[in-house]
């Protein structure tokens, strides 16, 4: 078994307005260190290989087709196990 | 003329654009997403909604159900795709419009006719229009912000793929941008929903034009008569 970790963030240079109005929050009740905040997903996956080029190329290609459209967002991913 | 309103977990404008095809008298049928077979249809609606949940991104899944590869093979075939709303999250996420739609610059969900331009007259959905008429057509969405980089916008421009632009931009979306089409001209998609705009009952009809020019357009290809 492995287990990846993959963070799909929206890509430098495109808004991301959800985490600008958290960070006017975190303005807002003091926080005024924040220069910059960007959200974004969190995914936790277990592979059934043990092969981990075999995983990390699959892998890579579960985020190109689906986890991230990379028109607009940036993956990156770790393996464990 | 045969319409297809494709039907996805979660879709529900699927109602209103049947009843916008009803209105204009043209056949049409509801096509669930399991479908493998579309060639008994001339154009294809995919309607707005929530399909699958929106989960992980709007349109992200729909993309992969089994009629999707339907859909490109009768974009390939040079037939009418409509895509509304969620439609057009799902026809981006394909690959068959260029962009991707993001949230909504001010992250509310914005629901209120718009006032849009028709910069673009000549696609087979558009041609009963003027060009820069202004017609009036509601939005409902949460994410409906276009982004596409520079380069893609630039190409966009040159082939006069823009469609429709906002009046007053309701959501950040770059150049204004409400609608798009492919280079062929033969797919479209668009925020707004003009099947809400059909009768004026609804507070505006000026969406029918967009299914009148459909069926116009398919008449000239089939040299078929006209009726009405």
């Amino acid at each position: 078994m492995i287990k990846a970790t993959v963070y799909v963030t929206v890509k430098k240079g495109v808004l991301d307005p959800q985490g600008v109005a958290v960070q006017g929050a975190l303005h807002s009740i003091g926080f005024q260190e924040v220069e910059s905040l960007r959200i974004g997903k969190y995914m936790e996956l277990t592979l059934d290989t043990n092969d981990r080029a075999e995983a990390e190329e699959r892998l890579k290609a579960m985020c190109e087709k689906l986890l991230a459209n990379t028109v607009v967002e940036d993956y990156r991913y770790e393996l464990e196990g | 003329m045969k319409f297809a309103v494709l039907v996805f977990p979660g879709s529900n404008c699927d109602i209103d654009c049947y009843k916008a095809v009803e209105e204009i008298g043209e056949s049409v049928d509801y096509v669930w997403h399991t479908a493998t077979d579309l060639s008994a249809y001339d154009c294809i609606l995919v309607p707005g909604g929530f399909s699958y949940g929106d989960y992980l991104r709007c349109g992200a899944i729909s993309r992969f159900a089994p009629v999707m590869a339907e859909v490109a093979k009768a974009a390939e075939q040079g037939k009418f795709i409509l895509g509304i709303c969620n439609g057009f999250q799902i026809l981006t996420e394909a690959g068959l419009l260029p962009g991707a739609l993001r949230r909504n610059e001010s992250m509310k969900f914005r629901c209120h006719d718009t006032v849009l331009k028709v910069v673009n007259n000549e696609t087979p959905f558009t041609r009963e229009y003027a060009k820069n008429e202004e017609v009036i057509i509601p939005i409902a969405h949460g994410e409906g912000n276009y982004y596409c980089d520079e380069e893609t916008l630039e190409a966009l421009r040159l082939n006069n793929q823009i469609v429709f632009t906002y009046g007053d931009n309701p959501n950040g979306s770059i150049a204004d941008i409400a609608g798009i089409c492919n280079e062929r001209g033969n797919v479209i998609g668009m925020m707004p929903h003009p099947e809400r705009a059909v009768n004026t009952l609804f507070g505006s009809e000026d969406g029918k034009r967009m299914f009148t020019s459909i069926l116009k357009s398919w008449r000239d290809s089939h040299d078929t008569a006209s009726i009405s």
